[in-house]
């Protein structure tokens, strides 16, 4: 009864396919299946936002949904960011805004910001700290964060990257 | 944790899902969005044996006018509700109510039947199905039937569906293009979970009160009612001596409990806050 289903999905571009358990949740799909460890584990009921992903184009808590559930969808992970060596414009601002500390939230929050950027190229401070609610950081104390989402909507509006 | 082993089954058709669940019966577990079952697997709070997905049925993902209501299918997610222009128009209170619920991360994926069926005494959408005096569409093997939500929500999780039934859909009421509405709540510092809120629309013409649906949640064991507030204001214009009278009303009429995040007495007295603020600030439109 509890055999193992077949899944299908596309992850950062690319065809995957694998036999899962139900229970599989995603976040440990893309960590233990696929290797993917760049979402994280935090508390596993989504409160926390360190296993955020993009499910078809949507934030998603990678934690509360099953692998079998998201059977061909397409997934974005924080290993999507980056060309090669050079950052994408949101990782860059994090890096000059000091937007992280200890960095385990920092995918979570990444691809919150992607989410963000993509639908609103010029987000007010209220607009993009109603975005952030998604996450929790318990290092910087939000300032930096919300600094680095806005100036990089300020470089992605110039059109660097991305 | 992880949740329990589970078998799954994912149909692509209501029919397969009501046939799936008389073929399971208690064992079966239904799951749309996950948002809220999903937390209570990993904690092995749920532990159902079977899982019975219903997001490959897609004709369950509509919203839409029938009958002079607004309906909206089991597999519509949260935002979808949320930015759909025909829910502005037709029921602003619940378009007002949707961001206020979970996340923007957890509604991406959450559902409005989803939130009803299960019944957290700190959710939003029961208070406002009341106050829109929603319908919950129950569909079985033998056929569907129609519930209001008044008996559907029953205690705390704990609704009137029975083995073998499954939430197809939910209807609301239209509201007249009159009429005001507001979503008020107060949580500790951002929390998902509010301590407690207020859904309510009233109507009025010539400036007397012709009707008023308040309901509330994060005081009881389930969402509820506030029959007293809404005698104290038909009939009224709205004004400071009617709002007091409401104010009072509400108050007397809940019977909240304390627990870490604010005591019963908090939780009294802020119910009164936020319908007082509710019908000085409500508007047709937000």
């Amino acid at each position: 009864m509890t055999d193992e289903v077949e899944v299908t999905v596309t992850v950062n571009g690319r065809t995957r396919q694998s036999r899962v358990e139900p229970r599989r949740l995603l976040v440990d799909y893309l960590r233990h299946d696929l290797g993917l460890t760049g979402a994280h584990i935090g508390c596993e009921q989504g409160v926390c936002g360190a296993c955020t992903v993009l499910l078809d184009g949507r934030t998603a808590r990678s934690c509360l949904h099953f692998a079998v559930t998201v059977d061909g969808s397409d997934i974005r992970t924080v290993e999507d960011l980056a060309d090669l060596d050079e950052l994408h414009p949101i990782q860059e601002m994090f890096h000059q805004k000091h937007a992280l500390q200890c960095g385990f939230c920092t995918p979570g929050f990444l691809l919150t910001a992607v989410e963000l950027l993509e639908r609103t190229a010029d987000p007010d401070e209220a607009t993009i700290r109603e975005a952030l609610m998604n996450n929790v950081c318990r290092c910087t104390g939000y300032a930096n964060i919300v600094d680095a989402v806005a100036e990089a909507a300020v470089e992605l509006r110039r059109g660097h990257g991305a | 944790m992880k949740p329990a082993p589970f078998s799954f089954v994912a149909p692509e058709s209501l029919g397969e899902v009501v046939r799936t669940l008389a073929e399971h019966g208690d064992d079966a577990q239904i799951l749309a969005g996950g948002q809220s079952l999903v937390p209570l697997m990993n904690l092995r709070l749920a532990r159902p044996e079977v899982v019975v997905s219903i997001n490959r049925c897609h004709e369950l993902d509509y919203i839409r006018l029938a009958d002079d209501r607004l309906v909206i299918g089991a597999l519509v997610r949260q935002i979808d509700a949320e930015t759909s222009p025909l829910v502005q128009a037709e029921c602003p209170l619940l378009a007002k109510a949707l961001p206020h619920v979970g996340l923007p991360a957890t509604r991406n994926r959450g559902t409005v039947c989803g939130s009803l069926a299960h019944c957290d005494p700190l959710a939003e959408l029961p208070a406002v199905a009341l106050a829109l005096e929603a319908e919950v569409v129950l569909t079985n093997v033998a056929g569907e039937r129609r519930v209001p939500a008044h008996d559907f929500f029953v205690a705390e999780m704990t609704t009137c569906i029975e083995p073998g039934e499954v939430v197809s859909a939910v209807t609301f009421a239209r509201q007249d293009p009159g009429e005001r509405s507001a979503v008020g709540e107060v949580s500790n510092g951002g929390h998902v979970f509010p301590v407690g809120g207020v859904a309510l629309r009233w109507a009025s013409s010539d400036g007397i009160c012709t009707m008023a649906r308040i309901a509330a949640f994060g005081v009881g064991s389930v969402a509820q009612r506030l029959g007293d507030a809404e005698r104290a204001l038909v009939g009224s214009d709205v004004g400071p001596a009617a709002i007091a009278a409401a104010v009072a009303a509400a108050r007397s009429e809940v019977d909240p409990t304390g627990d870490i995040h604010a005591d019963a007495d908090y939780r009294r007295h802020l119910v009164g806050v936020l319908l007082e603020r509710g019908l000085l600030e409500g508007s047709v439109h937000d």
